[in-house]
């Protein structure tokens, strides 16, 4: 019997010859952790009393509360700033979302990266295996440069055909959430393949991974390609290329068909409560978000401009764009996506998580946010009666103008 | 051998991590944080819950963010285990982690009232819902886990044994 690519890369990174199902204990490319969960996993990895196993290979970045949004948060940067000198550790210090700093400077195929963060299963859109732990699990990791795992089982997404116009990978995930539900996928892998696969860039994979997790999966992956080997060109360290054996052992097969996909939107408070965008119609909006780990990328601002220019945003409603990182901002910057943007009547935001989890742009009782983002839980963004909206930059940057929720095919 | 027993705080499905607790109270020290667990949609939660109680939860308990201050708010509160139809990967880890027993059973989510009298054995997975007489077997941690539990969470496992 073949194995799966994530069968073939924890037995790499130490688990032998091991098959899903097996627990086995596996020595980690990264480890990162994020000022949403440091001080835990401070607190945590100093009751060990060891050294950190890697200065190279333990990642700290500042990007969910910044610039400081309080003073809790000045106190857990000045924790992180201080802990990452005392030890010699790369820090990020407010210069984008983890997971884009990651994939930008760090991750390569074939690695086994872990995070203090559930979206690190984004770096599977190159072909790693990344997943989210909590802070203890990171601080024995930090002290280690290892984790117990059990191998998960995948789940085989083929993608057939090519993305219509206005349909976007965001509108993918969103399906295929909707199809396996919040806990379709819990303890499995996501592997999506196919013609349809191949055909998607690589800031549409990252996206598709990133939202595994929302259908409780511990990774997404797509099995690394000529598309991945544009991305990480310029690496020093070369990565691992692993594929799936034509006869690996999946737990499930699903069929998406691109060709015959719409725009689709996940409404409150749950993110597999998925429609087609139609159906969500009309709906008002107060709050518009473009950003985030899961569509903040360079492409995503593309499209956003390229809906929004020569338009404005419905006076009554607010937009914000943030960024995934500093260099995607400069990128946008040159390319004249920002000024477009401000002509529009958008607010950027400096690069990092923003308002996908209230860090910005918090919401009061009753208001209504669509955002690119990749969660709606009560509460998430402020108010618990706040209501929020996830779909593709597309859809949102239409909504924006509208001042209600729009199906950007029409 | 351990054995908890404490009253029921009955929830439902999906009780995601920004309702156990919300994304912009995770820089507040625990002291301050703990008293914001749940209050979303039960604000008085973590003024009446009583050290010792325990959670029963529908399906996907803990599904979300990989914040382990989610456990740990509910730990800090007296919270000493959690029984549901099932949980979420990460959080299910992070309450090992930290040393508070998680148990799967649906029999018991089906049974339970809030309120009720629970006592349970996490090496076995027997709990029993004492006013109702009624005894169920949920899931049962393997070995290395219960192991972590029984510690008292993996930090003291791994800093006193030196291992998993």
């Amino acid at each position: 019997m073949g194995k799966t690519i994530i069968e073939k890369i924890l037995n790499h990174a130490g688990g032998g010859n091991a098959s899903a199902g097996d627990i086995v204990t596996v020595g980690l490319s990264y480890l990162m952790t994020n000022d949403a969960v440091a001080e835990l996993t401070i607190q945590a990895f100093e009751k060990l009393g060891k050294p950190p196993w890697r200065k190279d290979r333990i990642v700290f970045i500042l990007d969910h509360y910044i610039p400081a949004t309080t003073e809790n948060a000045a106190r857990t940067h000045k924790l992180m700033r201080d802990f990452a000198g005392k030890h010699g550790l790369p820090i990020f210090d407010q210069q984008g979302v983890c997971h884009q700093l990651m994939l930008e400077q760090f991750v390569l195929p074939g690695d086994v990266v872990i995070g203090t963060d559930s979206h690190t299963c984004t770096y599977g859109g190159i072909g790693a295996f990344s997943t989210g732990v909590g802070s203890t699990d990171g601080a024995v990791a930090m002290a280690t440069g290892n984790i117990w795992l059990k191998i998960p089982e995948t789940i085989r997404i083929e993608l057939t055909g090519a993305l219509p116009d206005h349909v976007h990978p965001k509108d993918v995930i969103l399906k295929i959430i909707s199809d396996l539900g919040a806990d379709g996928a819990t303890y499995k892998v996501l592997q999506f393949t196919g013609s349809g696969a191949a055909g998607i860039g690589n800031a549409g994979r990252f996206t598709m991974c990133n939202m595994a997790v929302e259908a409780g999966a511990k990774a997404g992956i797509f099995e690394p390609d000529k598309v991945t080997e544009d991305f990480v060109r310029d690496r020093k360290r070369k990565g691992i290329f692993f594929q799936s054996d034509p006869d690996a052992e999946y737990c499930m097969n699903m069929t998406v068909d691109l060709d015959r996909l719409s725009p689709q939107i996940s409404c409150p408070w749950s993110v597999d409560q998925v429609v087609p965008v139609d159906e969500a119609a009309g709906i008002r909006i107060d709050q518009a978000f473009i950003g985030s780990c899961t569509n903040g990328r360079i492409e995503d601002l593309r499209v956003a401009a390229h809906t929004l220019k020569g338009k404005k945003v419905h006076p009554q409603v607010r937009l914000l764009v943030a960024p995934a990182s500093q260099s995607i901002y400069r990128q946008a910057a040159a390319e004249g996506l920002i000024e477009i943007l401000i002509d529009a009547g958008a607010v950027i935001c400096n690069p990092g998580c923003s308002a996908c989890f209230g860090g910005q742009g918090m919401l009061w009782d009753g208001e209504v946010c669509i955002g690119t983002h990749n969660r709606n839980f009560r509460g998430r963004m402020g108010h618990k009666d706040a209501r929020v909206y996830l779909a593709s930059p597309e859809t949102v940057a239409v909504s924006a103008v509208a001042g209600y929720i729009k199906n950007p095919g029409q | 051998m351990l054995t908890i027993k404490g009253s029921v705080w009955k929830f439902g499905d999906g009780i995601d991590t920004d309702i156990i607790i919300p994304a912009r109270y995770l820089i507040q020290p625990m002291e301050d944080m703990k008293w914001k667990a749940m209050e979303p949609i039960r604000p008085e939660f973590a003024s009446l819950v009583k050290e010792g109680d325990v959670i029963v939860g529908g399906l996907n308990f803990g599904c979300g963010s990989s914040r382990e201050q989610a456990p740990a708010v509910l730990a800090a509160l007296g919270i000493r285990a959690i029984v549901a139809v099932s949980f979420a990967r990460i959080f299910f880890r992070n309450a090992v982690n930290l040393g508070i027993p998680v148990i799967e059973c649906r029999d018991v989510y089906e049974q339970a009232n809030e309120g009720d009298t629970v006592e349970m054995h996490p090496s076995s997975g027997k709990i029993r819902l004492e006013e109702k007489g009624m005894e169920f077997t949920g899931s049962r941690l393997p070995d290395f886990l219960l192991a972590i539990i029984e510690r008292g969470g993996l930090i003291p496992r791994v800093a006193k044994d030196g291992g998993k």
